[in-house]
């Protein structure tokens, strides 16, 4: 598999709160995920990040990650997503 | 807004990303279906039973792990995928050898039915008839079959196609049609004839069609494809609200970069179906396929192009650009493209196009123009119940001829529900939604559609 097919972008959305982008690399750099870059802003109290993580010496399946973080969003209150780059490569780049 | 390069390719942004899952979180961005098509022509057997097990058997083992990839995909990627089904041969060809009678032909569906249940797909489209020229005894016994086919099964879809540019319209099997909608819809009265549903009459139809009712998996493809219809009306409306009141310029760029946008979607995921599976990738099926949820109509595309409701004046000419405008913004998308791509315009499973018929400004008359120009036909139209066979034939005829003349596919998906009349509205569930029924013409083409034969290929077919 290309480099591509092993990054995902993660999201995080949700009210603005203490330590989110700690609590999440955190949880990233337990499960030996990289992350490429970061990129966040806040909209009307809403704290909206990405990340370009690469996924290509983590230890656990896609799914194990992203129902992992789905539970880590719950527990500090926003919503984390986890999706495969491609579709945003597919859509935004010829 | 920042722009960083890895390994010489610049990266998605924040912007982007946030572009994408708002179409899928709030305008309703999904894939359509992954529709895998399966060639039963290895099945045939003279004895029944012997044919009804290597259906279940091939069936089964090749689909087996179509549902559970399917959501592995809307997992990773995020994107709902709403329907994983099947296509398989026409039935009428696979079947021809070993039945005898209708109740033969049934015992099929229910094979088919049980198959689509074992692979958690929704639903199985090939009870089919190919007849746009004539009809075998089979063939007509199949069809014969149909309305206790439908009666008895979940997850069967029937097609019929009685005609071609190529062929004509066989107006024997489609003033047969006109009784066999009547008695599906008798045959399901109780659920508000519902089994019209799930029965199409086809002119030209495609080989690849991955959306049901009309899917059927054609005798030139290969044993065994992935074929991919995408969706999106939600997300043309608000990429048109936010150009409101421009040029037609701007309008038709505007769709034409939505679309692009819409299929690239679907073009990954087939990519990755066919890659997980193991199946080859047969084509993407550029659709705007409308849903009854709030905002996923394609009538409110044609409201914010500028028609008070779709019916109006200008109706015609503003979906046939839009029609254009996504073919051609969404052929560059996919690298093969097919089925019946361009905007669907059913009635009951589009809110936008409810409301119409509700307000008075949409009649059969106008959907059957505005069928010209759309990819299919006179969908999911709830009419009332007393109408007569004859008059759903020259229902069927008329569109059928449309078809025929313009070289394009066409289809009637009509619903004469049993016991109501215009006034009343047939209420289906789920996507399907719930239609009002429309009045239809009083006068009658009874000595019309009683001649026998067909009407024969128009003089541009021969192009030899």
């Amino acid at each position: 598999m290309n480099d591509n097919k092993q990054r995902a972008i993660i999201t995080v959305v949700g009210h603005d709160t203490v330590g989110i982008i700690a609590k999440v690399c955190t949880y990233l750099a337990d499960n030996n995920i990289n992350i490429l870059d970061i990129s966040q802003t806040i909209v009307s109290g809403y704290f909206n990040m990405m990340m370009i993580a690469d996924l290509s010496g983590k230890s656990k399946h896609f799914a194990e990650i992203s129902s992992e973080l789905d539970k880590l969003g719950a527990d500090i209150g926003v919503v984390i997503k986890m999706q495969r780059e491609d579709i945003f490569d597919e859509m935004h780049r010829i | 807004m920042r722009c960083i390069e890895f390994e010489g390719k610049q990266m998605i942004n924040i912007t982007e990303v946030a572009e994408t899952n708002e179409m899928i979180e709030r305008e309703n961005l999904d894939v359509r279906t992954i529709t895998m098509g399966i060639s039963l022509m290895d099945c045939a057997a003279s004895d029944l039973e012997r044919l009804c097990d290597n259906i279940y058997n091939k069936i089964t083992e090749k689909a087996k792990n179509l549902v559970k990839t399917g959501e592995a995909i809307e997992a990773e990627y995020g994107i709902p995928i709403v329907n994983k089904r099947i296509s398989v041969t026409p039935i009428g060809l696979i079947g021809a050898s070993a039945c005898k009678s209708a109740e033969d032909f049934i015992r099929i569906a229910k094979t088919l039915d049980k198959a689509a249940g074992a692979t958690g797909v929704n639903f199985i489209g090939g009870y089919s008839a190919l007849v746009s020229k004539g009809m075998t005894d089979k063939e007509k016994l199949i069809i014969e079959s149909i309305p206790e086919a439908l009666k008895y099964t979940e997850r069967i879809m029937s097609s019929v196609v009685a005609g071609s540019t190529r062929t004509g319209i066989n107006m024997d099997a489609v003033r047969l049609m006109g009784d066999i909608i009547l008695k599906t819809a008798e045959a399901t009265k109780d659920k508000d004839s519902i089994g019209c549903t799930k029965l199409v009459v086809l002119c030209n139809a495609p080989d690849d069609n991955p959306f049901m009712a009309g899917a059927f998996h054609g005798v030139t493809e290969p044993d065994v494809v992935i074929n991919v219809g995408v969706s999106g009306p939600g997300v043309v409306k608000r990429a048109l609200e936010k150009t409101h009141g421009s040029d037609f310029e701007t309008l038709c760029e505007t769709i034409k970069k939505t679309a692009f946008k819409v299929t690239r979607v679907g073009e990954l995921v087939a990519q990755e179906a066919s890659r997980r599976l193991g199946v080859p990738f047969g084509i993407i099926d550029l659709s705007l396929a409308p849903t009854p949820a709030i905002g996923d109509s394609v009538a409110d595309i044609l409201q914010e192009i500028g028609v008070e409701h779709a019916g109006a004046p200008g109706t015609t000419a503003a979906l046939a650009m839009l029609n254009d405008q996504v073919k051609k913004g969404g052929i560059m998308a996919a690298s093969s493209v097919g089925g019946l791509s361009g905007a669907f315009i059913p009635v009951s499973e589009d809110q936008g196009m409810i409301d119409a018929a509700e307000a008075g400004a949409l009649t059969i008359e106008k959907l059957e123009a505005m069928t010209c120009v759309c990819s299919v036909g006179l969908d999911m139209i709830a009419i009332p119940g007393d109408t007569s066979a004859e008059t759903i034939a020259g229902i069927l005829a008329d569109e059928m001829a449309l078809g025929m003349v313009n070289q394009k596919t066409t289809a009637a998906r009509l619903i004469p529900v049993i016991g109501k009349g215009v006034g009343d509205s047939a209420e289906f569930g789920g996507l399907l939604g719930h239609a009002p029924i429309m009045p239809v013409n009083k006068f009658s083409c009874a000595d019309f559609v009683n001649r026998k034969g067909r009407i024969p290929a128009p003089i541009h077919s021969f192009k030899n």
